[in-house]
């Protein structure tokens, strides 16, 4: 079995586990104030990371492209209040445009 | 019907919509990630949570370990685990409902539920399966016609594909950064994780952040 399949079937399955478990765990295992104030901050520090390594990295390599501009403009949206599906369409395109034509 | 059942109605499908048709986005960045339009589709049947989605294509796409794409998405998937935590006393079901109930626990059922809070119990309820439900069905529609879009493509790069990940991440992350100091994680993550890359194998950096996040949660 390749690498994408143990990471699809793998993340499935914890993904799935992890719903259940809450559905079945006893309230106070998981109301405790650390493991809020613990689950507030993971999905930041996980998707910040995510959103630079997957803007100015290829493999292990540092690199500065054409996603620099669609990031840019994704900021811009986010400023504007632009809707989840126009901040996305708007990095696509303009970074899409600058790798067509540059 | 009544009007409160119109309302709870009105908020699941407006969200349900919006939040599906993103899954267009989901099945192109995984098939651009290297993924098969197969794997996309029970990822998003499957693992159903958006950002642990993205997480384990971005990780493994860019190079990282399964283990290191299991491990980012599980991370990013615990807060679903305290969504359940919230909304099991509030649906009281067992069995195979439960089974279901726990697979449609994400962000956009348990926030429609929450929402519908002033209206009662029952609309609580009718808020997170109306969303839960719609939000599956369409994010899966749409995961498996954007894998096949994006395999129809070619060189994703000419699309903006690449673009289109990480700024998903950060249309995800935007909505959290609420004070300065969560502002001042995210970049401080954003830079670690960046100095690392060159040196540690593809997906540890990010990580490693969580482990951050953890520090300074059982810290403060």
């Amino acid at each position: 079995m390749n690498t994408l399949w143990i990471a699809t079937i793998g993340t499935c399955v914890i993904a799935f586990a992890l719903k259940y478990s809450g559905h079945s765990v006893p309230e106070r295992w998981l109301s405790h104030p650390k493991i809020q104030r613990i689950n507030a901050l993971i999905p930041i520090a996980l998707l910040s990371a995510l959103v630079a390594v997957q803007s100015f990295s290829e493999k292990s390599k540092l690199m500065i492209d054409q996603r620099l501009v669609g990031l840019s403009v994704a900021i811009i949206a986010l400023f504007l209040k632009a809707p989840f599906p126009v901040v996305v369409l708007s990095a696509a395109v303009s970074s899409a445009g600058v790798y067509r034509w540059f | 019907m009544s009007k409160v059942s119109s309302t709870t109605l009105r908020d699941s499908l407006s969200v349900s919509i919006t939040v599906g048709a993103y899954g267009v986005a989901f099945g192109a960045a995984a098939v651009a990630n290297g993924f098969t339009v197969l794997q996309s589709c029970l990822l998003s049947l499957l693992t159903f949570s958006g950002a642990s989605q993205f997480a384990v294509i971005g990780v493994v796409g860019a190079g990282g370990s399964a283990i290191s794409g299991i491990a980012t998405a599980s991370l990013l998937g615990i807060r679903n685990a305290l969504y359940g935590v919230i909304m099991a006393p509030r649906l009281q079901v067992s069995g195979i409902t439960r089974v279901v109930a726990a697979q449609i626990t994400i962000d956009e059922s348990t926030a429609v539920a929450l929402g519908q809070e002033p209206r009662g119990t029952d609309a609580m309820r009718k808020g997170f399966w109306y969303t839960g439900i719609g939000v599956f069905v369409f994010w899966n529609l749409f995961t498996l016609a954007g894998a096949l879009g994006a395999q129809a493509m070619g060189d994703v790069r000419a699309f903006g594909l690449d673009s289109a990940v990480p700024a998903a991440f950060l249309g995800l992350v935007w909505p959290r950064l609420t004070g300065k100091f969560e502002r001042i994680l995210a970049v401080s993550c954003a830079i670690f994780a960046i100095a690392m890359t060159p040196i540690l194998p593809a997906g540890l950096p990010i990580i490693a952040t969580a482990f951050i996040a953890i520090a300074i949660g059982l810290k403060r």
